[in-house]
């Protein structure tokens, strides 16, 4: 019974890492103000991109390095995912489009073009019908190496590769940012009331800029985990899922506050798979229980919107574009 | 400290919007240690001066010297390293903020970020100066005068020299204002130089050392407080009378049409802002309303229309058709044309709450009677033919009748509303500023339609802000200020000092509701 309880707690912090990413790069980009609904485009990019800087990488040399094999697709997935934030940010910071209508429109791009990129790359690989990137998988999936000595806890708790202590270790850095230091101040301040930031001599634009092309290639990163640890360096069309999606709900349930967010996602990702744990289900009861992080996230929302707590709610300028007041 | 010396001097500002002159060669001097009230009517160009002052708008022509030197003031920013800070009348602070977090929001200082640091040097200011406040507050949970205590500690944590305040009591208690008033003048002892603006007369005299008063963008002039007095400053304020020949036909068979009666009703923020109001408008004549902006009319006239929510009082119409009498309040604004009740209502936010901008002429002439015909489909031909005779009567400068509203200049859209409201047929006409903004010749268009409504039996109620034209185009003026009736006068026998000081008074021992 114990085995079981702690694989699925195992299990549910490995499901909640891309999670937890998504959800803090989510939170910084809102707490500019920017609703950025291309987070699951964004984090299908993040994947894909490791994806083919992994690939071309393991292909392309004939003895392979661990950190190399660990440095490109990080480096790769972060400029794609940044790249699509950029996009973003062009779209409604610069142009003023609408945040909502470009934010979706990326998530549809992102995912496309992840699928299609996946399954090109599947002709290189011929005939065993799946990408794989065997070292780089092995790589990312280094494990602390005094994990095994600790018994159940270290199997339990510690039994991940770097990528999941950095979401969490990120998660950590967003919050001291944004409540004591004093770009966070002015961050928030944008995401209250572009107006007032903007009157007291911040540059409104750089901030919407830098706090979503940092937050997109934060939420990339869950991409890459997802494909790198979890998968082991395959990629498989659609398998991220709605992943990115459970991530934007997690930054209502978590109240817009990264450290709730670290909670909320291992909460989310165990709620995502507990239905395998539970013996006998038919598979019309397995797709119900899928749905319970998103009635939690309503649930969330409903109380939330109906008590009315000032620090609980939304940044005040959410979604809004700013236009700067002109006579 | 520093005494006599000019802080900041500005000489032949002038500065023009379109076609409007806001301001006009005007010389001002302000001295440290000094409080300078800024006084005049609205539109008089006070709020303009001073955005020029503060890096909002950019003079056309003119100098400004600060400490005896020529500077020149392109943003805020500017403005605020010359140590110019200006509490403007809509606070800029993020709600969810503490009163510390706002006041250092956006500061590059040196050394670390410490909230609390920053509250110990706010105690500091505070302390110095007499300020009431708990920095660690959140703004949300402030009242109004705590607002704008954040707002002045802000200035002033910056360093600010010279404050320039835009009527800073229009929403203070007079107990707050006695406060504020305290702080001021202990500011002023210290050295700062302190502009107000300001049209409330008594508290021009009991605070400030000189006033400055402008009228229609024009430098009236200068005087020390000492050696003058309210009736002087009235006179100077609104000016001599200006005839501008508006024809004013006797009201035939006037009669009771709307009678509004003890009417209170507070705002969001709880504060009073209709404060047991009684009038009659009668049919066949023009009732004007005077007062300061923001002294309750647009919050009368939503009443009126079915708008705004009222706390008591009642509001009753006598439909000229039926004579029947019919009970307007709390009914909305669909219930009140239905019951036959027809108020036409010219807003005071033009493209805000009477037109779409981004819909065309035709299209903004069916928001009004979309309702008609039992077809699903719209009927266009009616509304086409009204905007084209808008266009031609009221000579609307448009490309054609499809053009978005939001594509013409104010003027124009003043006219299609104005036009659309008056060619609903209404029994009581609301108007509200309806020539702001227009030029000479629009303007008399406008006065010749309300006018030609009149003869027709409508009764017309007329917000304006330009005192001659009350006098020579109502029957009757009622003054409004701070939410309640000052005062009803003949339009006839009425004078603009009378009105100007009707606007400015203060009700003595009335004021105390909380």
């Amino acid at each position: 019974m114990l085995t079981t309880i702690a694989s699925f707690i195992n299990a549910a912090i490995i499901q909640g890492i891309p999670l937890l990413f998504g959800s803090t790069g989510e939170i910084i980009t809102e707490k500019s103000g920017n609703l950025n609904l291309g987070i699951p485009g964004i984090m299908y990019i993040g994947g894909i991109s490791g994806i083919i800087g992994g690939y071309l990488y393991e292909h392309n040399v004939s003895q392979t390095s661990a950190f190399l094999c660990i440095l490109i697709p990080f480096l790769s997935s972060i400029i794609g995912s940044a790249l699509m934030s950029f996009i973003y940010c062009f779209l409604t910071v610069t142009l003023k489009a609408n945040q909502n209508v470009t934010g979706l429109a990326l998530t549809t791009f992102g995912v496309g073009v992840g699928n299609f990129f996946g399954g090109s790359l599947l002709s290189f690989f011929g005939e065993s019908g799946s990408i794989s990137l065997i070292n780089t998988g092995l790589a990312y999936k280094t494990k602390l190496p005094f994990a095994e000595s600790l018994g159940l806890f270290g199997s339990t708790f510690l039994s991940f590769g770097f990528l999941a202590y950095l979401a969490v270790i990120i998660a950590f850095v967003a919050s001291f940012v944004l409540s004591k230091t004093r770009v966070g101040l002015n961050l928030r301040a944008i995401g209250e009331n572009p107006a007032t930031a903007d009157a007291a001599g911040i540059n409104v634009n750089r901030y919407k800029y830098l706090s979503t092309i940092i937050g997109g290639a934060i939420a990339g990163l869950g991409g890459l985990y997802f494909v790198m640890d979890y998968t082991a360096g395959a990629w498989t069309n659609d398998g991220f899922g709605d992943r990115g999606w459970l991530a934007i709900a997690i930054v209502i349930f978590a109240l817009w506050k990264p450290k709730s967010a670290i909670l909320s996602s291992f909460l989310f990702g165990g709620l995502y798979i507990i239905c395998v744990y539970i013996p006998g289900l038919s598979s019309a009861a397995k797709e119900l229980i899928k749905m319970l992080p998103y009635i939690i996230t309503i649930i969330v929302l409903v109380t939330v919107s109906a008590r009315k707590k000032k620090e609980h709610q939304p940044p005040a300028s959410l979604g809004l574009t700013y236009f700067r007041e002109e006579r | 400290m520093k005494l006599e010396t000019p802080a900041i001097e500005l000489k032949n500002i002038s500065k023009t919007f379109g076609s409007i002159k806001a301001n006009r060669n005007v010389n001002l001097t302000v001295n440290n240690g000094e409080i300078l009230s800024l006084l005049g009517e609205n539109g008089s160009g006070k709020t303009t001066l001073m955005n020029m002052i503060s890096g909002i708008y950019f003079p056309d022509e003119g100098q400004i010297f600060i400490d005896g030197k020529e500077v020149v003031i392109r943003s805020p920013k500017d403005a605020f390293d010359h140590k110019i800070g200006m509490i403007h009348q809509h606070f800029k602070l993020v709600d969810i903020f503490t009163a510390a977090e706002n006041i250092v929001l956006g500061l590059k200082e040196d050394g670390k970020y410490s909230i609390k640091q920053v509250a110990a040097r706010v105690a500091e200011i505070s302390a110095k100066y007499g300020f009431d406040i708990d920095p660690m507050k959140k703004i949300y949970e402030m009242s109004v005068s705590e607002k704008q205590t954040v707002e002045i500690i802000k200035v002033l944590y910056r360093g600010a020299n010279i404050l320039i305040l835009d009527e800073p009591t229009a929403v203070l208690t007079p107990q707050e204002t006695q406060k504020l008033f305290a702080v001021l003048r202990r500011m002023r002892d210290d050295g700062k130089a302190i502009v107000i603006i300001t049209h409330k007369l008594h508290e021009v005299l009991s605070l400030s050392d000189r006033v400055s008063v402008l009228r229609k963008g024009e430098f009236i002039g200068t005087v020390k407080t000492s050696e003058t007095n309210e009736a002087e400053l009235t006179e100077m304020m609104v000016g001599k009378k200006v005839s501008l020949n508006i024809e004013r036909s006797e009201p035939k068979n006037p009669q009771d049409r709307l009678i509004v009666k003890h009417i209170n009703c507070k705002n969001r923020d709880g504060v009073k802002v209709l404060d047991d109001i009684s009038f009659t408008a009668k049919g066949g004549e023009i009732l004007g309303i005077a007062g300061i902006a923001g002294s309750g009319q647009r919050e009368l006239l939503e009443a009126i229309a079915g708008l705004q929510h009222l706390d008591s009082g009642e509001i009753t119409y006598n439909n000229p058709k039926t004579g029947i009498t019919e009970n307007l309040r709390d009914k909305t604004p669909l219930q009140i044309r239905e019951l036959g009740v027809r108020l036409s209502f010219v807003p005071e936010d033009r493209l805000g709450m009477g037109l779409v901008g981004n819909m065309d002429i035709i299209d903004n002439m069916m928001l009004r009677s979309y309702r008609k015909g039992k077809s699903v489909f719209l009927e266009r031909k009616q509304p086409k033919s009204l905007a084209e005779k808008i266009i031609n009567d009221l000579e609307v400068v448009t490309p054609g009748a499809t053009t978005p509203v939001r594509r013409l200049s104010g003027g124009n859209v003043q006219k299609v509303l104005v036009g659309r409201e008056i060619a609903a047929a209404p029994t009581v006409l609301m108007a509200a500023y309806p020539v702001r903004g227009l030029d000479i010749n629009s303007s008399y268009l406008i006065y010749n339609l309300l006018n030609e409504q009149k003869k027709h039996g409508v009764a017309v109620i007329f917000v304006g802000e330009d005192l001659d034209v009350l006098v020579e185009l109502c029957d009757r003026i009622m003054v409004i200020g701070s939410g309640r009736i000052t005062g009803i006068v003949d339009g006839k026998t009425a004078n603009k000092n009378e009105l100007g000081l009707l606007m400015t008074k203060i009700h003595q021992g009335g004021e105390k509701d909380e």
